[in-house]
């Protein structure tokens, strides 16, 4: 190694550093926006650095500046783009779409780099067995990313796409990856193994996150951006770059923890996200049997004057909250309330939205201040002490037939709502969740439902309690 | 290319997973959003195995991957970033005073 080439390295051990100090400021909100420039700084070097090597090295053609220039401006103006024009409540979009293109990237490396080998059959398996990973995990999460963003634009039906053969398929695949990696292996240099694996790969991608429902969205989305660390991290063993292994798998870890806090938020394995069955609507809604329940319907001026007289109130937002855009609706109204001496807080499952922690991003949008969202575990014991919880847009997570055994959502963690003093529902329709069940919470007899969309219905509590307040 | 020996590869490899589990651990559900977008930015780091493919490349084909995957890479990072800060950048404590909130 020349003394160029180990700067370079010691840039990207500075820059990996970056990384991990970046990550770790995210633990506070306060802190988390040096946190994000310190990360974004260390990556700058390190892109700099790799500059001055390649240029060092000078095995680069004029063909390849252009395409490396080129292609750094074209991605850049793109990202920029997006980044800026982004709406919060299509967050989950842009970052799947980030997934897809991180993965997509990392598999090109892989191929790109079997394909330029100045003598391939002679590739050992330290270069082709993480190549043939790279490429297995880099496709996969390349075509799923893709599906999943279309799922959740709305541009692939967000329903549970399932055709005949599908399970069958999504065992047969997988085997063909362990087929055609030990192919690649054994003959780095056969473009039919390249190739096959590739096709293999994407179609499986396809297939894997098509059969998924919209409510398991946070589960994938997490999932998928473990396997783009691990595919990066691939991408490093292959082209002998630590920067890249450290980087990847610190994404990996990342994207699996957060993929197995949502899946126990929702008393789920991730196998069981994944293969399918509840909120994938394959399963019949449990029939009810007997007569509808009575539910007791109020109106804005109710709910204004609970509001307005009690000392405590708690709001459950879900994503029915998002999905009308109501966020800002829903921040002024609590900003009224606060102004007029009123307590208030948020009251946040882990899985409200549609990735992990949207439902706050949505709310800090909202010019809502941090310290009023709270956790489940930390609000759950101030329920019986608020006065009026408001839910808004929130279904399965507030129903208390999950402490019973022997339901669809049975042991899934909830949100106390029913303990409070009273409770106010703001809804389209009695209409179910995504588990397909009744939920108990709306017969409770302290509990009152407003009929309507959740942005029309807090504009007009807004109105409301302006009226008495002001 | 330096020639990095397995062993260390491996090594560098586990030891990231432990200090990416350690540090994230910690991060509050709150944050999960932002944490999510930030880690994707930090994989934006293949942009640089794509810069070091433009330079090995010398095939028509070879140089239509490499483009594709600097476009890519350059997307995730610049991207990553920007919408990560935008988001951060709502995150307050008080927004409609000055003083500090909570210590």
């Amino acid at each position: 190694m020349d003394t160029v080439s180990n700067a370079v390295h010691y840039v990207f051990l500075a820059a990996a550093v970056c990384f991990v100090l970046g990550l770790h400021l995210m633990n506070h909100p306060r802190t988390a926006r040096r946190g994000n420039a310190i990360s974004a700084s260390g990556m700058a070097v390190a892109i700099a650095a790799t500059v001055w090597l390649v240029a060092h090295e000078g095995t680069i053609t004029t063909t390849g500046w252009l395409v490396l220039v080129s292609g750094g401006l074209v991605g850049a103006a793109l990202g920029l783009y997006a980044a800026r024009e982004v709406k919060m409540t299509a967050m989950p979009q842009l970052v799947s779409l980030f997934n897809a293109v991180g993965g997509g990237a990392a598999a090109l490396i892989a191929v790109n780099d079997l394909l330029q080998a100045d003598d391939p059959a002679a590739l050992g398996a330290r270069v082709s067995l993480p190549g043939a990973l790279d490429i297995v995990i880099g496709a996969v999460t390349f075509s799923g990313s893709l599906i999943a963003a279309g799922k959740l634009q709305g541009v692939v039906s967000g329903a549970p796409v399932v055709f005949p053969g599908a399970r069958l398929l999504n065992v047969a695949l997988p085997l063909s990856f362990v087929a055609g990696t030990v192919w690649l292996v054994l003959s780095p240099d056969s473009l039919t193994a390249l190739y096959g694996l590739v096709a293999v790969a994407l179609l499986f991608g396809v297939t894997m996150v098509l059969p998924i429902g919209g409510a398991d969205m946070p589960v994938v989305i997490a999932l998928l951006n473990a396997f783009t660390g691990s595919a990066v991290a691939m991408a490093g063993f292959v082209l002998d770059e630590t920067a890249l292994i450290i980087a990847g798998m610190l994404v990996s870890s990342s994207g699996g923890i957060l993929t197995k806090l949502m899946a126990d938020a929702m008393n789920r394995s991730i196998a069981n996200v994944v293969v399918g069955g509840f909120g994938t609507g394959d399963s019949a809604p449990a029939a009810t049997g007997g007569a509808p329940a009575q539910v007791r319907s109020v109106s804005a001026d109710d709910v204004a004057v609970q509001l307005a007289y009690a000392s405590r109130v708690v709001f459950v937002p879900g994503y029915g909250l998002a999905a009308a855009q109501a966020q800002h609706e829903l921040g002024d109204l609590a900003q009224l309330l606060t102004d007029h001496g009123v307590e208030v807080s948020y009251a946040i499952h882990p899985v409200a939205g549609r990735m992990p922690g949207h439902m706050n991003v949505l709310l800090a949008e909202a010019n809502v201040p941090y310290p009023q969202l709270k956790e489940m575990d930390e609000v759950n014991p101030e329920f019986p002490q608020a006065d009026v919880a408001l839910v808004i847009g929130a279904n399965d997570v507030t129903n208390p037939i999950a402490r019973k055994p022997g339901n669809a959502i049975s042991g899934m963690p909830i949100l106390d709502v029913d303990k409070a003093k009273s409770v106010v529902v703001i809804k389209r329709s009695m209409g179910h969740g995504y588990a397909g069940i009744d939920n108990e919470l709306y017969t409770n007899p302290k509990t009152g439902m407003f009929f309507t969309d959740a942005k029309k219905g807090l504009s007009e509590l807004k109105a409301a309690v302006g009226e008495f307040v002001g | 290319m330096n020639n990095l020996d397995l062993l260390t590869a491996i090594t560098v490899f586990v030891l990231s997973v432990l200090v990416g589990v350690e540090v994230i651990s910690k991060v509050p559900a709150t944050l999960h959003t932002p944490l999510m977008s930030g880690s994707n930015s930090v994989h934006g780091i293949v942009v640089i195995g794509a810069m070091l493919i433009a330079a090995e490349s010398h095939t028509l084909l070879g140089y239509v991957l490499a483009f594709v995957a600097m476009v890519f890479g350059a997307m995730n990072v610049v991207g990553g970033y920007v919408v990560t800060d935008r988001m951060l950048e709502m995150f307050k404590a008080k927004p409609r005073s000055d003083e500090k909130a909570e210590v």
